[in-house]
């Protein structure tokens, strides 16, 4: 059994057995990590393209750092170096590189629905590394890896999401993630940041911060961005961090071994607070070394399989 | 040249009857009416079977000449218009340079004199450069044929300057067609924002942005006393504004396009950048309630707002896309198809929200079958079902969400001034 699609666009048309076998196949990925001499030739001879039209550091050398282990060269494309500061459309861009060989494409860019249309216009695997607020199937997939290790399950878990639900691709794909894997999702931000009818996403609005912690296994805490303040959705990070923060006294409210998790970049003393980011029950860091082995898990079952 | 139209099922839509007889055309006009006429040296057209109609007007395309050739021209457009059995069309003065002089309508009607194959009647800005801070020339404008005044697209958000402009049409006598949007409540938002735009990460524009705007352009007219006609109207709410303002007298009409009476959110699905259009595609209940709209006759009209773009603007991601669709050559099919063969409306509504309705608010001398009224004429095949393949549009748009959509009726044939522009979808 592998993969349906040469794609990974989004959570949202993958079923629960293929999250389950991407999680399964992350753990002996892990291991790779682990080792003194971090390489194995599965990969070889393939190539992996990464095209960021948006600034990231994690994420794009979490990709670069997966493909190497598996032996596959890796090319990177920033948008301050391409050709797309010269007007060329991303649908352009995409064929040329396909054109020069590239077995994947990771994408990341600022418009949702942007890792579909290279998938439809590519033959080859595109991996979207973030479209706009639409996915960041490979966050989620992290996410549930961390907790299903952590926890030994995902099934019947409280997890809380709290912060900017509107813009946030992370929010999108851990929704779809969770749900199929059978947990509850509790989200909690400002009303402002919630967006209309995500509740058909099958996840649960509360009306506040604690609401949302009562009794939670998992909290995912999401950046804020000084940017939504300046844009008028909320009055000031001062007091976004008094209502919506995550410390040590609300940590009380969830469950006594209740996860603390944060896609990053931080803000810390902002959306969470330092004792609780560095705290016990923090698996922020380990989120970090398992988005690549569930990176690895990805490349090997989009491409390789035939080689 | 007479012209004689035998045997087809003629609608005529300010009597409301449907009834078999044929046409008699002479000098570019109706010469007559009745079963079995003959004349001894008129072409026949033996159309046993098919609709025959006044001809159909379009009250809001878009054909984008002056300056916008890469993706429409009156020559193309009005071709389009032929196809899709319009005899004429009225064209939004978003152009290049904007339609806000008399020498910019002048150009315009000089230039679909010259290449149009349609009747088409410009509309003009009600701002300069559609800008919103300044009146334009109204007046000049409507004696070198502007027929109504719009900033389609680029709403008048100063409510000051907006009610000053419908005061000032109304000395004119004129019509002003609102696009209604507020822009900052729509905020740059892509489509309709609901449940889909937020499984889909696309900024939202809710029904509010438009029906803000229905609100306040009514409680102007009904201030000001001038006609006020709301374009494509998309939202149930915004139905409901309409319905009410009719009932206490007010004078405002309505259009909808057939993508808001068959389409939802659910077709951006996928991010298809033809289905971006603005206003965008609604839920199911504002479909309904369009629907109920149309039958009750608070929506008077049907246009297309007929919308082309090129290839390379819409392949794009779904946020760079401009607004808009083509319509012009699938109307009469889906109209067809989702009102009248599924019972919403009677073939004789559905005739007048494409003729006679958008003539009477334009004060054109159009939609009648009457002796004597020019011989515009729509020949329309109910039976035939028909595939939308965008590779064969007169159009240079193909920027439609309705590829592949098995639709049923299509024009047959499109007669303007007694002369065929259209057979069997070529353009003659």
């Amino acid at each position: 059994m592998g993969l349906k699609s040469k794609d990974l666009v989004g959570l949202h048309h993958v079923t629960a057995q293929e999250i389950e076998l991407i999680l399964d196949t992350a753990a002996p990925m892990k291991e790779i990590i682990k080792r003194n001499i971090k390489k194995v030739p599965t990969l070889r001879g393939r190539t992996v393209v990464t095209v960021f039209y948006e600034a990231s550091t994690r994420t794009r050398t979490s990709f670069e750092l997966a493909a190497k282990y598996l032996s596959a060269d890796t090319v990177g494309i920033a948008v301050a170096t391409s050709s797309v500061n010269k007007g060329e459309s991303l649908k352009d861009t995409a064929l040329n590189i396909a054109a020069m060989g590239a077995d994947v494409v990771v994408l990341r860019h600022p418009m949702a629905g942007a890792a579909e249309l290279l998938a439809r216009t590519l033959d080859v695997s595109v991996i979207n590394a973030g479209d706009g607020a639409h996915e960041h199937p490979s966050q989620a997939l992290l996410d549930l890896f961390t907790v299903r290790e952590k926890k030994g399950r995902l099934a019947g878990l409280k997890v809380a999401i709290i912060g900017d639900i509107l813009h946030s691709r992370v929010a999108r794909s851990d929704i779809w993630g969770y749900t199929k894997m059978g947990a509850e999702v509790y989200l909690a931000g400002p009303a402002t940041l919630i967006p209309p009818g995500i509740e058909k996403m099958g996840a649960r609005v509360c009306g506040s911060l604690e609401e949302a912690l009562e009794g939670a296994d998992v909290i995912n805490i999401l950046r804020i961005q000084l940017e939504r303040q300046q844009q008028g959705l909320f009055p000031s990070l001062r007091e976004y961090s008094r209502i919506f923060g995550l410390n040590s006294d609300r940590l009380k409210l969830a469950a006594p071994d209740a996860l603390v998790m944060h896609p990053g970049p931080m803000n810390r003393g902002v959306e969470i607070s330092p004792d609780v980011a560095y705290g016990q029950q923090s698996v922020i860091n380990e989120q970090v070394t398992n988005g690549v082995a569930v990176r690895m898990a990805l490349l090997y079952l989009l491409i390789g399989g035939g080689a | 040249m007479n012209l004689l139209i035998k045997g087809g099922i003629v609608v005529d839509p300010v009597s409301g009857t449907v009834s078999e007889k044929d046409i008699l055309v002479a000098d570019g006009k109706i010469a007559g009416s009745g079963v079995g006429l003959h004349h001894p040296d008129a072409q026949v057209l033996d159309v046993p079977g098919k609709l025959v109609t006044p001809g159909l007007v379009d009250m809001h395309v878009h054909l984008r000449e002056p300056g916008l050739e890469a993706k429409e021209t009156i020559y193309t457009g009005t071709r389009a218009a032929a196809r899709g059995g319009f005899t004429a069309v009225a064209c939004m003065p978003n152009t290049r340079p904007v339609a806000d002089s008399a020498a910019v309508i002048i150009s315009i009607v000089n230039r679909a004199a010259a290449d149009g194959a349609v009747r088409v009647y410009p509309v003009g800005a009600i701002t300069n450069g559609s800008l919103g801070q300044e009146m334009a020339e109204m007046g000049d404008m409507k004696q070198s044929g502007a027929v109504a005044f719009s900033d389609d697209g680029m709403p008048v958000m100063d409510s000051g300057l907006m009610r000053r402009s419908m005061q000032y049409a109304k000395m004119l006598n004129a019509v002003i067609i609102s696009h209604c949007e507020d822009k900052k409540l729509a905020g740059g938002g892509l489509m309709h924002e609901g449940d889909v735009s937020t499984m889909l990460g696309l900024k939202g524009i809710p029904a509010a942005a438009e029906e803000v705007m229905v609100a306040r352009d009514i409680l102007l007219a009904e201030d000001t006393g001038c006609r006020l006609h709301i374009a494509h109207v998309s939202t149930a709410g915004s139905v409901r504004l309409v319905r009410e303002a009719k009932s206490r007298g007010v004078r405002v009409t309505a259009e909808a396009a057939p993508h808001h009476f068959t389409l939802t959110d659910q077709a951006v699905i996928g991010y298809d950048t033809s289905t971006k259009v603005n206003p965008p595609l609604r839920t199911a209940e504002d479909v309904a309630e369009i629907r109920r709209g149309l039958a009750d006759g608070t929506i008077d009209v049907i246009a297309t707002d007929h919308a082309p773009h090129t290839a390379e603007e819409k392949d794009v991601e779904y946020e760079l896309a401009p607004f808009g669709m083509v319509g012009l050559e699938t109307a009469v099919g889906l109209v067809w198809t989702e009102l009248v063969a599924a019972g919403v409306l009677t073939l004789a509504q559905a005739i007048a929200k494409m003729t006679i309705n958008p003539a009477k608010i334009l004060g054109l001398p159009l939609g009648s079958l009457g002796a004597g009224a020019a011989a515009d004429i729509t020949i329309i095949d109910p039976a035939a079902a028909w595939t939308v393949d965008p590779a064969q549009f007169a159009s240079k748009g193909r920027n439609t969400p309705f590829t592949g959509r098995v639709l049923h009726g299509l024009p047959y044939a499109t007669i303007v001034s007694g002369r065929l522009v259209m057979r069997e979808g070529i353009v003659l």
